[in-house]
């Protein structure tokens, strides 16, 4: 539990694993291998590994040429330049055309941290959810993303996935079932639930705790799967709550997982719902542990919400 | 030359394709006809059925002159006779720009423009890298080098050294709104593929023998790239380098002098 590493590297662990036994996998990257993760697969099979230049566009282009000659490529940069730059290549060449190209986002949310606001991918879940065909993942910590690798792989189809750079301690062992769509309980409880992705669970998890001392038990559901949503899950286990919600998620609060949960909700009577993400501002620079508590993004602000909608 | 009779047919198929569907762009559908005349019905190994695995691929990156390619599909028996009557409508394989979904004989989605050039550089990539023999065919417009995208893809291809590339820039001198060099200049293209590592060929892009020639040659260890001189609306006079007729649909008199011309005349 105490040790930390970020979901970049998780991921890329996996995808070497997985690259082993299916030598169709290729890693593609624009210059940024050591910022994404991608090195490790570069070390892995440097005959596998292609560096197009700093262009994200050509990045998704040549990704989906390869993928309509029948490789797998697994095309990565921050997050910010590859669904921000590369969308309409995304949209078309990818998503329209029901390409297999696999598509990795690094440095999400504000923990991207020192770099500052135009490197922090804060919208990558809105636009990515946006676009038809389009699988949308967001692993929470390092054996989340490790599997996710090969959730990807067995789709046939485009898939995103969205890493951080910070590293996070395991909510998860290595030996959890992963399904794709399928949400995971992690923690059951009867007065709140605390919807989590990416490393939002792990500060849910925290918020929890507190929450427990105070005599209020929270349920945690962790989406690791934002589109396709697991709707029935997220009823269910709202329910189990008398209505309670809160959702948890490092990225913009338009167009993320907030929103999609509140559009699966709005049809239930008596949900009161809050949730706990980015407040429509871009990010900046600084230590993240500044960055997450001048941006609201902590265990005791979850914890505040959830004592808000059980009306404490 | 059969080629040129094959043409003439494809022209007419084309027209009749746009009128029936009432929109369509049939400039850049008729600069281009021969350019994909000579690769479907003589350079391109495409196999019996468009199957194979190691056969010849083509991105028509320019996709709104996608009523050509489906004319030498019907004409080659790719997709049924009757698909002709369906351009542009509900359910059709012939969607309004290229979608392979739709429309298994494409290689290749293509429409937002500079895309193809991006895929066509990462497919033939992908079939040096599994040591395949095909090779890649992209068309593209000239108006289309606007994108940012195509100049990417040009240094990845000469970067990457496919010399199983080959680029045939329709080089028409329109765009949708005017002379592409009023609209944003190329200026001298054939020294900037040059600079980008290409080899380049200049060609009369309506005379076969040269497109023959130039569509055969291998080049070693960088991509080829053709400029292919054309005129916009190739063979009905009063379309000829005239950007209205980009998108523009012909009506009464103007229908039959078309057919009549594209009937008429020789348009090797």
């Amino acid at each position: 539990m105490a040790e930390k590493i970020a979901t970049r590297y998780g991921f890329y662990d996996g995808l070497v694993a997985l690259a082993a036994e299916h030598e169709e996998i290729y890693a593609v990257d624009a210059d940024l291998g050591s910022a994404t993760g991608s090195f490790l697969f570069k070390k892995a099979y440097p005959d596998r590994y292609i560096d197009v230049g700093i262009a994200e566009q050509n990045l998704v282009g040549i990704s989906a040429g390869l993928a309509r000659v029948g490789l797998v490529p697994f095309c990565s940069s921050m997050a910010v330049f590859i669904t921000g730059r590369g969308f309409e290549i995304i949209r078309n060449a990818v998503a329209y055309s029901q390409i297999n190209v696999k598509i990795v986002g690094s440095h999400t949310g504000i923990t991207a941290a020192a770099d500052g606001g135009s490197h922090q991918g804060i919208a990558d879940l809105a636009l990515m959810r946006a676009l038809p065909n389009m699988v949308v993942l967001s692993p929470c910590d390092y054996h989340q993303a490790k599997k996710m690798a090969s959730l990807m792989y067995y789709h046939q189809g485009p898939v995103y996935v969205r890493t951080s750079r910070e590293p996070v301690e395991n909510v998860t062992t290595a030996d959890d079932e992963l399904e794709l769509g399928k949400a995971q309980k992690l923690r059951t409880g009867k007065d709140v639930c605390i919807i989590a992705t990416g490393m939002m669970t792990i500060l849910a998890c925290k918020a929890a705790e507190m929450l427990a001392v105070e005599g209020l038990q929270a349920s945690i559901l962790n989406i690791h799967t934002i589109k396709p949503l697991d709707h029935e899950a997220v009823i269910k286990e709202v329910r189990s709550c008398d209505g309670h919600v809160v959702v948890c998620e490092e990225a913009n609060r338009y167009g993320g997982l907030s929103e999609a949960v509140a559009a699966t909700l709005v049809q239930e009577n008596n949900i009161t719902f809050e949730r706990v993400a980015i407040e429509d501002r871009f990010g900046q620079s600084g230590a993240t542990a500044v960055l997450l508590e001048s941006y609201g993004i902590t265990p005791e602000a979850i914890a505040a919400k959830a004592r808000r909608v059980v009306g404490r | 030359m059969v080629l040129q009779e094959k043409a003439r047919k494809i022209r007419l198929d084309t027209l009749e394709m746009i009128l029936a569907a009432g929109s369509g762009h049939l400039g850049g559908s008729f600069s281009v006809t021969d350019i994909l005349v000579a690769l479907y019905y003589d350079v391109m190994h495409t196999g019996d059925d468009m199957s194979e695995s190691d056969r010849d691929r083509l991105v028509l990156s320019k996709g709104h002159a996608n009523p050509a390619l489906y004319a030498i599909f019907v004409d080659k028996g790719y997709v049924p006779q009757e698909t002709k009557k369906t351009l542009r409508q509900w359910g059709s394989p012939f969607q309004g720009h290229p979608d392979s979904r739709m429309c298994p004989p494409l290689d290749c989605t293509t429409g937002s423009l500079g895309q193809g050039i991006s895929v066509g550089v990462g497919m033939a990539l992908g079939l040096k890298l599994q040591k395949k023999k095909s090779r890649v065919f992209i068309v593209s417009g000239d108006g289309e080098l606007d994108e940012g995208i195509c100049w990417e893809a040009f240094m990845a291809g000469a970067h990457f050294a496919l010399d199983n590339l080959t680029l045939i820039i329709d080089r028409n001198m329109i765009q949708l709104g005017d002379a592409t060099e009023q609209v944003m200049a190329l200026g001298d293209l054939h020294a900037k593929m040059e600079a980008f590592d290409f080899m380049v060929s200049e060609i009369d892009g309506h005379d076969f023998p040269q497109l023959l020639v130039a569509l055969r040659k291998r080049t070693e260890g960088k991509p080829h790239c053709i400029i292919a001189h054309t005129v916009k609306g190739k063979g009905v006079s009063y379309m000829e380098h005239n950007a209205a007729w980009h998108g523009g649909i012909p009506k009464g008199d103007q229908i039959i002098q078309a057919y009549s011309e594209l009937r008429g005349v020789n348009h090797g």
